[in-house]
């Protein structure tokens, strides 16, 4: 209903013109605010040279450049982790035997239920683990648990038939698993997924709050710098863009291989939602968007 | 266990100011998401992009780095405020973001005939969202909006490690005076429990009296 909007009539000339004026008070308001913030931006003397100074210096590019990469290097291993973590514990979820399943949704329901930055830091303090590992721990602790739900939920959407029929072909329940409904299930997950891993790269910068020297470490270190006059807003101006950068890109990512998936007739009537932050409630995934 | 009741006045203090930050957060979340919903569904075409440049650079930015750049950027920029108000403007308005794509997944569910039907009894756009379509979109998605604010009370936690009072802040106090530090982070995990369970148990009742499955 977004676009062909059963929400307002198709407008007629003079409906146009009056939209067109709310738009262009739109963007004049808009435009205003901008210019209100640029105006405050210079009024505070957030364009001085000695304010963007630090970042000719190879030095000061070289300590960005460490930070990236030690964000890009604490993703890369929780991301691997939480993957083969999800996959453990949604077996032990999916499992028949009561013993293995009862531990295992315990294990997953509680630590969905908990702050990652709680996970992180006990680990960190309590325990204490480098910053690194207690950042990597925390991260797949609570990622795991939430991609454990994903491929439970992926593997339940299956439709039935498929996994009585190869019951029925005398297939055992791990050929079943292996050779029909995790293939299928993959597919119609990996959206889910991959909207998964950029909560895992965003929240790599916690990372920042148990000294872990990633790229938020490093900007705060250049931001608190007596000698540039402390350029917290230059140095937020240069770091967001990245980070949001980052994300979008892999958001984008998600997005185009569920488009994809959705052409593809192969996995037509799967659709796995994306996993909720902390879907305590039953039936807590948002309702999908019916099928035109 | 002694932990808990020696210190019961900083447990306690640093849970109310958990559900506090929740609290507020959550009604700011509320607002700003329905106003960009009905923004992203709009006839104007500049309210439509500014609901999706909002959604879209919200949803991407990692949490930690709207703190930093709220709490301790906005300061150096002259504007000078209670930090438990930045908090609760970071927090809210990255909320908003998800409450927005969760309000607008629900206006998608509602049958379009209702749209129609409201159209020709000639009500405007304003008419047909707030009276006809919204009320229903929203109880349609009151499961994810309730998962999205047991998300939300969970990433106060970072308000903490940004030395607003706060459950998680509690520790850095225990910690110094000597406690076991495994058992104050029992206490700590358990308030959290408490306040997710509470949301949880809220909307579920919610959802049993107003919701509606399609």
């Amino acid at each position: 209903m977004t676009d062909t909007t059963a929400l307002y009539d198709v407008p007629g000339p003079r409906t146009r013109q009056r939209h067109r004026r709310y738009g262009v008070l739109a963007v004049a308001v808009l435009l205003g605010l901008i210019a209100w913030v640029l105006y405050l931006l210079f009024d505070t003397e957030q364009f001085t040279y000695t304010k963007w100074m630090p970042f000719e210096y190879k030095g000061i590019q070289e300590l960005l450049l460490r930070g990236l990469g030690n964000t890009l290097k604490a993703f890369g291993i929780a991301a691997v982790l939480s993957l083969a973590l999800g996959g453990v514990l949604a077996v032990g979820r999916l499992s028949d035997h009561r013993t293995v399943r009862w531990p295992a949704t315990l294990v997953v329901e509680f630590f969905r239920a908990m702050p990652v930055l709680v996970m992180i830091f006990f680990i960190f303090v309590a325990l204490k683990v480098q910053p690194l590992p207690a950042l990597v721990a925390g991260l797949t602790l609570y990622n795991g648990s939430v991609l454990a739900e994903v491929f439970r939920s992926g593997v339940n959407a299956v439709e039935r038939g498929q996994r009585e029929a190869a019951f029925a072909l005398g297939m055992r329940k791990t050929q079943v698993m292996a050779h029909v409904l995790v293939p299928q299930a993959v597919r119609a997950m990996l959206p889910a997924i991959i909207s998964q891993l950029v909560v895992a790269l965003k929240d790599t910068s916690l990372g920042y709050l148990i000294t872990y020297e990633e790229f938020l470490h490093a900007g705060k270190l250049i931001a608190s710098n007596l000698d540039y006059d402390l350029p917290f807003i230059p140095v937020v101006m240069v770091i967001s863009p990245i980070y949001i950068g980052m994300c979008m890109l892999l958001s984008w990512f998600a997005g185009w291989v569920s488009r994809r998936e959705q052409r593809s007739p192969k996995t037509e009537a799967v659709t796995v939602a994306t996993a909720g932050p902390g879907a305590l409630l039953p039936g807590g995934e948002p309702p999908m968007a019916p099928k035109p | 266990m002694n932990v808990l009741t020696d210190n019961f006045t900083a447990y306690r203090e640093g849970f109310l100011g958990t559900v506090e930050l929740t609290v507020y957060s959550s009604l700011l979340a509320l607002v700003l998401g329905f106003v960009t919903a009905s923004f992203r569904v709009a006839p104007i075409g500049s309210l439509r992009v500014f609901g999706t440049v909002w959604v879209t650079v919200l949803r991407n930015t990692p949490l930690t780095l709207l703190f930093f750049a709220v709490l301790l950027g906005l300061p150096r920029f002259g504007l000078v405020l209670p930090f438990k108000v930045f908090a609760v403007l970071a927090l809210g308005c990255y909320t908003s973001a998800f409450i927005c794509e969760a309000l607008r997944s629900g206006i998608n569910t509602v049958p379009k005939g209702q749209g129609e039907a409201a159209r020709s009894l000639g009500m405007t756009f304003g008419q047909t969202l707030s009276l006809v379509v919204l009320p229903q979109a929203f109880r349609s998605v009151i499961p994810p909006i309730g998962s999205t604010l047991i998300a939300l009370a969970k990433n106060s936690a970072i308000a903490g490690a940004f030395s607003v009072t706060e459950l998680l802040g509690t520790y850095k106090t225990l910690n110094e005076l000597g406690y076991n530090i495994v058992w104050t982070f029992v206490w700590i995990a358990l308030g959290y429990l408490v306040i997710t369970l509470a949301i949880s148990a809220l909307f579920h009742v919610l959802e049993r009296t107003s919701g509606i499955a399609r």
